[in-house]
């Protein structure tokens, strides 16, 4: 049973650092590398030696590989026990915090659900596991038809004519859109349009997504106010120049701007396609519908709301849904139902080809497909329901919390919010990254601080879904009221956390990416060989 | 733990003890010994020796790892002592009589101790001293303390100051050429607000890249070059107009892009890459421009956001509406906007052309990058 904080307690209680209860301590091992533990001569299996008529069969057969492809020397693999094998990996996933190891409250913009055991198993089932891509279509009609049942209900939740599952992620989703969108210009001979719309508090993939395609981009910031970018501002960034709009709806902030549709007229006006990115479905889900507010296309992420696993930059889903005037631009193949039987369309002239392999990532298909089955439109309309209401619960509760304000207080928020600890900083010179690495000491998942460009300042940013009970969430209160009245009496536990956590503080001192060690070759060639933090 | 001596890293700190004096009893300024001395008569109370504390108090932590250098009493030895910091000693001032000298020849010494970075803790005035001690020789970061802070060389709290010192030390921060500005104290005081250019100064801007992006932001528009690439981008689309450079160092960068020796403080007339005149006055620029189409490359200046108004009174109302609203082309990076905390302002002296210009503009913030950002008078 987990232990609630009060934070007045609590804050009598603090001392030493090494004092503190959070409730939580990591499970520490001194847990080297597989090749670190390697000692020669350990094996695992002894294989019995080789009958002589198969040896009678095999000798030479080495020697029938092209030399290229032989071994001069043995791989250098490591020399452990298998029990060691099991127990390593074990120890690696003990110290490692994930969504099934801690409530999640605080990953704002990732919509980080709870993935049923059971869409699992209905996913690992025998035959479809066992399906291959290249099998014939006449074989891929199970699968085909699921695949074409989520198609129907994505297009009926998205008020649009067509779906495709190919992309594998949201950036995918809203690279895809932007393909489209040029497409479709050029099939106009409307080339010159050049110019895509996005905002500042779109999903950063928008004007990426626009840029990669060759877009120039021309980003609008919200009203200080009211949270919305404002049909003025629209006015300024658009022009003949004008290929469309790419935003996130609603807002990376939790705000639903009020004025998308009109927004999408003056776009269409102008000559524009609208594109919506929903992402972040989770807060208006059965609530409204892209294609009725007019826009030409939405994406979804079958990871977020449709409840897949995010798996660790592991395979995302995005699905695309378009109006009836886009199908055409959509990534081959297509997935057509003749009212017999399911095939896949490659014959679409002026499509923007292929933007991923075989028919997308099938499994996170079939698991949102039973996500979808089983809760039914009732049951999205109280998820979206219950993740709004768990939200604001947060949001009255975190206000409570001193030195954090809220972005747009005027504001009522959907699925997710924004904050600010600018005033606890401006107090005590904690920063909002001090804070989330002091959050990981209570054994809860930290928070997502903000999409670039940073508008708000010391940003928080959680997003609760309809997944975590009301103990889980006044835990996260908890931990946010004791947090502050450390900032404010003792600043130097926060400044120095975590303490109870697998690894210290990460030290990110490099002036540009492009010193980032990405790997543990490059780590070491930057750092020498001792070992990090 | 402390590291040896020799590798401690040096900072300079200077603090203006009159800095800001004036502005609470309402004398608009703190410049000149007669104003200092009416302003103490009116009863203020020197101000800015609080606010270097401010910042220093949030650096105790580096006292051990930093030397600190300073000018004696009042002008930053009292202050670090306070905050737990040993500083090292230079020159010597008549403690309750310093004036803009002593902040000159304090900058220099410090400079010539071999300071990385200088603190200095006043307003306008004193930044335009340090401006003409060192330029852009010593890297600073202004404490704001004085009453007017139209440059774009200070913190926006000493608090921000210290986060900025914290970001230089460990190697985190990119230096940018930042304007100083300073109005004539004496037309201030009468209603005329004509601030002028004074320099430049490098300022240190600090950016946590790895921290702020979730899945790696866009290629980083946020430098002056990025931005001058984008008007390079916008005059291949126009070639044939008259381009007029205003003043600025994010300005002047598009001038360095061109390969042209444009001027920082003055307004130059480009067109197909060739530099027609430098440092025109109104009166030529009117001239240059009579049955010509123009363009206007501008930026706000400063801490205020000011792109008409400020060090740039050559841009004169008429100008501005013989070129017209669509041919202005307005250039800033996105830490500077950001930094701005609200709208870019215009200040033409002339009510009917800062309406003209007044709603949302396209700003160039780098290559094929634009943001839409709100104008107020």
């Amino acid at each position: 049973m987990v232990k609630t904080f009060e934070p007045g307690v609590e804050a009598e209680r603090m001392t030493r650092y090494g004092e503190i209860d959070t409730g939580y301590r990591a499970p520490r091992w001194h847990e080297t590398t597989l090749y670190e533990q390697s000692r020669p001569g350990t094996v695992n299996q002894i294989l019995p030696s080789i009958e002589p008529e198969l040896a009678a069969e095999t000798t030479g057969i080495v020697d029938t590989l092209p030399a290229a492809a032989r071994r001069a020397v043995p791989p250098a693999l490591p020399e452990v026990s298998e029990p060691e094998i099991l127990r390593h990996y074990i120890r690696c996933s003990q110290m490692t915090f994930g969504y099934d190891s801690g409530s999640n409250v605080g990953v704002g913009t990732c919509t980080m659900k709870y993935s049923p055991r059971l869409n699992e198993e209905i996913a690992r089932l025998p035959k479809l596991r066992d399906l291959h891509p290249l099998e014939p279509e006449a074989a891929l009609q199970g699968v085909l038809e699921l695949m074409y049942g989520l198609r129907n209900w994505l297009r009926e939740l998205a008020g649009m004519d067509e779906v495709t599952f190919q992309p594998r992620g949201g950036g995918h989703g809203a690279y895809t859109d932007a393909l489209m969108i040029r497409a479709h210009h050029r099939a106009r001979n409307q080339n010159h349009r050049d110019e895509m719309i996005t905002c500042a508090v779109s999903h950063p993939c928008n004007p990426a997504a626009a840029a990669a395609a060759g877009f120039r981009v021309i980003s609008l910031y919200p009203d200080p106010v009211t949270g919305e970018i404002g049909i003025e501002a629209l006015r300024a960034a658009i022009s003949p120049r004008t290929a469309g709009i790419m935003v996130t709806a609603p807002y990376d902030t939790g705000v639903f701007d009020s004025k998308i549709a009109e927004y999408a007229r003056l776009v269409h006006d102008a000559g524009g396609v609208v594109s919506l990115d929903q992402a972040n479905f989770n807060g208006v889900m059965t609530r409204m519908r892209a294609g009725d507010l007019g826009a030409d296309m939405v994406h979804f992420n079958l990871h977020k709301t449709f409840s897949t696993p995010h798996g660790s930059y592991g395979p995302g889903a995005c699905a695309v849904a378009v109006k009836e005037g886009f199908v055409p631009f959509l990534p081959v193949p297509l997935l057509r139902f003749d009212g017999e039987s399911y095939h896949l369309d490659h014959d679409l002239p002026l499509s923007i080809g292929k933007v991923g392999t075989f028919l997308g990532m099938v499994p996170n298909v079939v698991k949102a497909y039973a996500y979808v089955l089983a809760m039914g439109q009732d049951g999205l309309r109280a998820a979206s329901e219950w993740a709004v209401i768990n939200n604001n619960y947060l949001i009255r509760k975190l206000l409570e919390v001193r030195g954090l304000a809220i972005s747009y207080p005027n504001r009522r928020k959907l699925q997710e919010a924004r904050f600010t600890l600018r005033k606890l900083f401006e107090d005590t010179g904690v920063t909002t990254t001090d804070f989330n690495y002091r959050l990981a000491d209570f054994g809860v998942a930290t928070y997502f601080e903000s999409h670039v460009p940073r508008i708000i300042d010391e940003p928080v940013t959680p997003e609760p879904t309809e997944g975590q009970s009301k103990r889980d969430l006044d835990r996260f209160i908890a931990a946010f009221h004791q947090i502050s009245a450390e900032a404010y009496r003792e600043p130097e536990i926060v400044k120095t956390a975590p303490h109870r956590c697998i690894v210290r503080r990460e030290v990110h001192d490099y002036r540009s990416l492009t010193e980032v060690p990405f790997t543990w070759r490059v780590w070491r060639r930057m750092h020498g060989d001792g070992q990090p933090g | 733990m402390a590291n040896p001596a020799e590798h401690r890293r040096r900072l300079g700190l200077i603090v203006n003890p009159l800095a800001g004096i004036g502005g609470r009893v309402g004398l608009k300024g703190s410049d000149g010994t007669t104003i200092v001395a009416r302003a103490l008569a009116l009863g203020a109370v020197p101000s800015a020796e609080q606010r270097a504390a401010q910042t220093l108090a949030a650096l105790c932590d580096l006292a051990d790892a930093v030397v600190l250098g300073t000018y004696p009493a009042e002008m930053g030895a009292r202050t670090a002592r306070a905050c737990g910091f040993e500083p090292a000693l230079l020159g010597s001032i008549v403690s309750g009589r310093t004036t803009a000298d002593d902040t000159r020849r304090a900058a220099s010494d410090l400079h010539r101790w071999g300071a990385e970075l200088l603190l200095f803790a006043g307003g306008d005035g004193t930044a335009r001293d340090v401006a003409a001690a060192t330029g852009m020789a010593l890297p600073v970061i202004g404490i704001p303390a004085g009453v007017k802070i139209h440059s774009s060389v200070f913190a926006v709290t000493p608090r921000r100051a210290a986060e900025v010192v914290r970001g230089f030390v460990a190697g985190r921060s990119r230096l940018e050429e930042r304007e100083v500005l300073d109005v004539d104290e004496d037309l201030f005081r009468s209603g005329v607000v004509a601030p002028r250019l004074f320099g430049c100064l490098p300022v240190p801007c600090v950016h946590d890249l790895v921290q702020r992006a979730k899945a790696g932001s866009r290629s980083d528009p946020s430098t002056t070059r990025g931005v001058a690439l984008g008007v390079l981008e916008e005059m291949e689309r126009d070639p044939e107009a008259l381009y007029i450079l205003g003043p600025g160092s994010t300005v002047k960068a598009v001038g360095d892009q061109l390969g042209l020796e444009t001027t920082l403080l003055g307004v130059d007339l480009v067109q197909g890459g060739r530099l027609l005149g430098r440092d025109l006055s109104e009166a030529q620029l009117l001239e240059a421009i009579d049955r010509h189409r123009a363009r206007i490359v501008v930026t706000a200046i400063g801490g205020q956001g000011h792109v008409f108004g400020r060090g740039n009174q050559q841009l004169s109302p008429r100008l501005i509406r013989q070129v017209g609203r669509d041919n202005i082309l307005v250039i800033a990076t996105l830490d500077k906007l950001h930094a701005l905390e609200g709208p870019l302002r215009v200040d033409t002296g002339d009510p009917d052309c800062d309406q003209l210009l007044e709603g949302y503009v396209r700003v160039i913030t780098g290559p094929r990058d634009q943001v839409v950002w709100r104008v107020v008078a």
